[in-house]
């Protein structure tokens, strides 16, 4: 495997990887959020117009994390405080998420977004006489850095923290953790927030290092093959890293054989991801037991 | 009834503050949308072509949701339906009469949509592939086969665009006045499914998957199974929604076919409670804001995106408000289930 190659493959799995130990939080509190697709649009929008507005690009990954938070806030009053399904309330988010970046990024760049400021790599030319890995990692973005700490911290806060432990609780068995006097609704809640931002964060790497502009539904499904690589990951942090450069590694892959121009129409690469995941699936679904109370609303009058 | 309205208002009421809030005027833009969706013939019939694809594939949700599988898929079962049937209307038999091609090509699309429904139903019961996110994964499946047939196999003799040919005659659904006959099979299909969920023993065991699979499961009745099958005809019925598109209204198979009929479909599916025959002024309704969101982005310039908005907020609503009334009734008896 080259260095390039390895080098594109962290760049491309640090958006997947971000919004996945988001959901692995949010998972494994015992709740599905399938609106962090639209969590990620959001974040990618209202992080390319603040970066745009302020002229700088950090205070836009911010913002990003900020607009998360809000998202997740929605989805938590009604799937966790209020017990709506947690399917349809992560549809409805989704759902707003492409109406109102679509409606708003018309209204303020009349179809045409301008560039935004980039989050570059902070080592540009350093590293090139570093062993392989070494210099694939260097000349990442923070948010590459960033997701490789995240996934190595989600590890050890989730298994080795009492936070953790009342977390994985919640999410494993809400009533008994619930007699236990673990408040499951502000833990749930919680975890919803946590997992929103980073999403949120994620869409910001999308917006603003992955590329430096605004398109209308351009998270493109990244979401929910984030969901897909916690089901892969077998909702541990550890497997979550490596599922997720195991996404990056395959869109690396992609680009390489299209910009070679082997006979293979277009649109066939661009579906490439999609099943691919709809196989990872198929092998790795039901080898690893899921979160007990994953997707359960849970309601205290209801014993 | 009355929380079905109040959710539909609130949905209005916040799009209209966010055309507002956007810097459009938001008087001429709602006069566009009223006027785009119920004042004369030309709206009516607006409003109708676009009721009778949501109607459809609300179908397809509800009765997926009733029995307990989340089909989030009706896009990409619409286009498969339409990609079919275009396919077999344009490279099949050339000179076929019209009551053997036009059956067909509706036929085709129903078996298309199946066959992407049935795709998820496998993944669930054999490999245990959670449907929510294998339906959601073949929408972009499906909108990409389209693009790949448009460019390739399926593109139009002369070249031009990437794009069907136009429908042969024989192949396109017969009119209805100002509408085609797919608004009248959306219709019929409506009372099929009330018929088959609430007097077949098909139906009864499809929700009874839907309210406690374990208890089915003790019943004697295989979930696994059921929600398959409740996939493969939802798919069924969405691939109808595509094959009447093609057919009866755009003649041709190109990209962006449907403006998110299929997610559209879920609003549709939940305002009308999952109930079939409470679907129809529930696709009515969307099918006027669809209609009236097509006006107002002619005439005021305001994205018709903005019906999304509207969907989220009836979708967010319609589900608060059913909480702690059916809603906790079935999660208790779901509970006691298990």
């Amino acid at each position: 495997m080259s260095e390039a190659l390895l080098e594109a493959t962290l760049r491309l799995a640090a958006p997947l990887l971000l919004a996945a130990l988001g959901e692995l939080w949010v998972e494994r509190a015992g709740v599905v959020n399938i609106g962090i697709e639209g969590t990620m649009l959001f974040g990618a929008f209202v992080g390319f117009a603040v970066a745009v507005a302020t002229g700088s690009a950090p205070a836009g990954v911010a913002a990003a994390g900020l607009a998360g938070t809000c998202v997740g806030g929605l989805f938590a009053s009604f799937a966790v405080l209020r017990g709506a399904d947690q399917i349809v309330v992560g549809t409805a988010v989704n759902l707003l998420a492409l109406g109102a970046t679509a409606l708003a990024s018309r209204a303020l760049w009349a179809g045409a977004p301008p560039t935004a400021p980039r989050i570059a790599p902070v080592f540009d030319a350093a590293g090139a006489d570093l062993p392989l890995l070494g210099a694939a990692l260097l000349r990442q973005t923070p948010f590459a850095w960033a997701g490789l700490a995240l996934a190595v911290a989600s590890g050890i806060a989730l298994h080795a923290t009492r936070a953790g432990l009342r977390l994985r609780a919640v999410g494993e068995a809400a009533r008994a953790a619930d007699a236990e006097g673990v408040p499951v609704a502000r833990t749930r809640a919680l975890a919803v927030l946590l997992g929103s931002a980073l999403a949120g964060v994620a869409g910001s790497a999308l917006s603003l290092s992955l590329s430096d502009t605004f398109s209308e539904g351009m998270t493109a499904g990244r979401g929910f093959i984030a969901l897909a690589i916690v089901i892969f990951g077998r909702w541990r942090a550890s497997g979550v890293l490596f599922a997720s450069l195991f996404f990056g590694g395959a869109t690396a892959l992609q680009f390489r054989l299209q910009a070679r121009g082997v006979g293979v129409p277009y649109p066939m690469f661009l579906m490439l991801p999609y099943l691919l995941t709809l196989a990872v699936l198929a092998v790795a679904s039901g080898r690893a037991r899921a979160p007990g109370d994953l997707g359960r609303p849970y309601r205290r009058e209801a014993a | 009834m009355t929380r079905a309205l109040a959710s539909a208002v609130a949905g209005l009421v916040c799009v209209a503050a966010a055309i507002a809030l956007l810097g459009y005027a938001p008087g001429p833009a709602l006069r566009a949308l009223v006027a785009g969706s119920l004042l004369g013939p030309a709206a009516w019939t607006a409003t109708l072509l676009k009721t009778a694809p949501l109607l459809l594939t609300g179908l397809a949700v509800a009765l997926c949701f009733r029995c307990g599988v989340w089909n989030i898929g009706a896009e990409g079962q619409l286009l498969a339906g339409a990609l079919a049937a275009t396919a077999l209307a344009t490279r099949g038999p050339v000179g076929a009469p019209a009551w053997l091609l036009g059956p067909a090509a509706i036929l085709a699309g129903a078996l298309g949509g199946a066959l992407f429904g049935a795709a998820a139903g496998l993944l669930r019961s054999l490999r245990g592939v959670s449907e929510v996110i294998s339906t959601i994964l073949l929408n972009f499946v499906a909108i990409h086969c389209v693009a790949l047939a448009v460019q390739g196999p399926l593109r139009e003799v002369a070249g031009a665009y990437p794009q069907s040919d136009a429908l042969p005659i024989a192949a396109q659904l017969p009119a209805l006045g100002r509408v085609h006959a797919g608004v009248l099979l959306a219709l019929g299909l409506a009372l099929a499914v009330h018929w088959l969920l609430f007097h077949g023993s098909v139906g009864f065991r499809l929700r009874a998957v839907g309210l406690s699979p374990r208890a089915a499961r003790f019943a004697g009745i295989a979930p696994e199974r059921y929600g398959a099958l409740a996939l493969a005809l939802g798919g069924a019925l969405a691939g109808l929604a595509g094959a009447c598109e093609v057919t009866g209204v755009t003649r041709r198979l190109y990209e962006g076919l449907s403006p998110g009929y299929g997610y559209t479909a879920i609003a549709v599916a939940l305002l009308g409670r999952l109930h079939p025959l409470a679907l129809i002024p529930s696709a009515l309704f969307f099918g006027a804001l669809e209609a009236g969101a097509g006006a107002m982005q002619r005439e005021v310039g305001v994205p018709a995106e903005a019906t999304k908005v509207v969907q989220a907020v009836v979708i967010l609503l319609s589900t608060a408000l059913s909480v702690g009334r059916a809603g906790s009734r079935r999660a208790r008896a779901a509970e006691a289930a298990r």
